[in-house]
């Protein structure tokens, strides 16, 4: 059994969100940046319990970007897979990543590819089912539930009102979600192991990008708060009704 | 050339988030000066020509009833098929749980842009460019979508649902249906709840509720406002509430036009999730909440004190005993 891991670096989720260039770029001065939570809470560690059950299992990671992702990928190390790959190209548009992660993937014949249902940054929500369709493998979004038996995955994926379970053959991409696995905290032992291990890093290939950041812009602040005293419920429904008027 | 919205449903009822994407599909072609049209897997059990009230010409149908439960492969092969035959430009889906599922797949297929999560009508003027939201709410993002083929997938509750007049024609396409990798093993739906992203008014509870057992009045004045129930993530942590409604940052994120969060603190992550909401109130005990600094109104007390007293209020407001 082979797993590939899609992982990403998203500033952490206390990060002051602010724009540079023209509001064309993202302000990384000062920023802490953090693995995807949904990268690794779900997908990386149900990866590992996996191979916990399986020792025969191997996990590799994958990221696409440049070396300021390695702090993210060695934290991701710590916590388990035996050897990172990092495509070295700033990511451009979801398409991209996936392409690259596409050609990485063809090479490495992996049965399990598995991404967090989507990043807390771009909110693209795109990589994992791109990528299925690129390596013409069956796409499982938004799953909460994944359970291996032989070569056939059982998973349980939210769809509009409810849950459905569904059956595939491996190999099969996975975009995982809460329920899939619990957050793990990384180990000393695991910290230590996480430096020896290699993190290879490869040059991406030529791929257009199907759409272009324009421009960013914050929401408008909020007008101020309406205090109403809590002896005044009636009050507030009141404002809410006649001023607001959503109720 | 035309717009091709993609039309959902489930246990026979088209969702609302539809309607809102056949509202937007309609509104963007008539800007672009190409029809709308709609595409519709499976079956429904109302007259489906109706729709033509939202703007839309035709509604092409594969009506087979293996398509009423989400097959993404199969949505994405026969969405493909009719893109082509159609001759669409432009598709628009809502960023749902199906279409989160089929937009991907459809965007590297037809090597198509797709914009997810958008939350206003493209701009024109300079090529064509979406709206939508990053940063899990925090910030807005303008992408340009540069293909010749364009998806866009539409937030929930960002865009109204229009109802004008017409008919739409409905074209049977005769699709084969071929059997797909992932097999559908069973459904279970949650039946008698509002879904959270379709919800109007949401009512949420944290930590300063205490515990699962004090939710009846919280779930009595969600169901006096037709509103659904969210939590913070420690609540559905602890297992208080059920996961499916842990709102925020590594949760859902909700637009409803009302947000009532009572007994939470406004931890950025939680506010990241929810602060598209039209209307926020915030009830807590402690007057420096950090939430109070993200709302509308505000009120300091007791959950426990107030909560009773409100619900009362709304009861007297609708005429309820
Ligand atoms: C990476 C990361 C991701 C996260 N993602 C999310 C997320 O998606 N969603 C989320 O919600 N959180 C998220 N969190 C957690 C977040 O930081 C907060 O810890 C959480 O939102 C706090 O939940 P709470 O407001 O219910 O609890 P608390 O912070 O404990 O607040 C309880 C509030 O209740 C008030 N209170 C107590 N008793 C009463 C009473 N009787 N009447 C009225 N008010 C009362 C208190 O004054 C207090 O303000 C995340 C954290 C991290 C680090």
């Amino acid at each position: 059994m082979k797993i590939l891991v899609c992982i990403s670096k998203t500033p952490d989720t206390t990060a002051k969100i602010a724009f540079t260039d023209n509001n064309r770029k993202f302000g990384t001065e000062g920023i802490q940046w953090i693995l995807n939570p949904y990268d690794e809470w779900y997908a990386l560690v149900r990866a590992i319990e996996i191979k916990e059950k399986d020792p025969s299992a191997i996990i590799h990671l994958v990221t696409v970007g440049g070396a300021d992702c390695d702090q993210v990928i060695r934290k991701a190390l710590a916590l388990g897979g035996e050897e990172a790959i990092r495509i070295n190209t700033e990511p451009t548009d979801s398409f991209f990543v996936a392409s690259q992660i596409a050609s990485v993937a063809k090479e490495g014949n992996y049965d399990l590819i598995m991404t967090g249902k989507e990043t807390i940054d771009f909110n693209g929500a795109s990589v994992g089912g791109m990528l299925a369709a690129l390596l013409g493998m069956p796409f499982v979004s938004l799953a909460a539930k994944l359970e291996l038996e032989g070569t056939t995955a059982t998973l349980i994926r939210e769809i509009e009102g409810g849950e459905e379970t569904v059956e595939v053959k491996l190999p099969l991409v996975v975009g995982c979600q809460k329920g899939m696995a619990e957050q793990r905290i990384p180990n000393m032992k695991g910290i230590m192991g996480a430096r020896s291990k290699p993190l290879k890093v490869v040059e991406s290939h030529p791929t257009e990008s199907l759409t272009e950041v324009i421009s960013f812009e914050l929401p408008p602040a909020k007008k101020g708060v309406k205090m109403i005293s809590s002896d005044n419920p009636e009050e507030l429904v009141k404002l809410l009704h006649e001023e607001a008027k959503v109720i | 050339m035309s717009v091709l919205i993609f039309i959902d449903h489930t246990e026979g009822q088209i969702k609302k988030t539809s309607l809102e994407a056949l509202s937007y599909g309609a509104a963007l072609g008539k800007s672009m000066g190409v029809p709308a049209e709609g595409i519709l897997l499976g079956t429904v059990g109302e007259d489906l020509s109706t729709l033509g009230k939202y703007g839309i010409q035709k509604i092409h149908q594969v009506s087979s009833e293996s398509l009423n439960q989400l097959d993404s492969e199969q949505f994405i092969r026969i969405i493909s098929t009719v893109a082509a035959s159609s001759g669409a430009t432009v598709i628009v889906l809502s960023h749902t749980n199906t279409g989160r599922a089929i937009a991907p797949g459809l965007s590297a297929q037809l090597k198509a842009g797709l914009v997810t999560g958008a939350t206003s009508l493209p701009d024109l003027t300079h090529g064509f460019q979406v709206k939508k939201n990053v940063f899990s709410g925090k910030a807005f993002c303008t992408v340009a979508i540069k293909t010749p083929l364009k998806i866009i997938s539409l937030n929930p509750n960002t865009y109204p649902v229009v109802v004008g007049e017409g008919t739409a024609e409905i074209i049977s396409e005769n699709i084969a249906l071929t059997p797909s990798a992932t097999q559908i093993k069973s459904v279970s739906m949650v039946s008698g709840e509002i879904p959270l992203t379709e919800a109007e008014i949401v009512v949420s509870g944290g930590r300063g509720m205490k515990g699962p057992e004090n939710w009846g009045p919280l779930e009595e004045l969600a169901k006096l406002l037709h509103a659904a129930t969210a939590c913070s993530r420690p609540v559905a942590d602890a297992g208080w509430r059920p996961h499916h409604e842990h709102v925020g940052q590594t949760g859902i994120a909700i637009a409803p036009n009302l947000y009532i969060a009572i007994g939470i603190s406004g931890a950025i992550q939680h506010l990241a999730g929810v602060n598209r909401s039209k209307v926020i109130v915030v009830i807590n005990k402690d007057p420096e909440a950090p939430f109070f600094k993200s709302a509308d109104y505000g009120m300091v007390g007791d959950a426990f004190e107030i909560l009773p007293k409100l619900i009362a209020a709304v009861k007297k407001l609708k005429g309820v005993a």
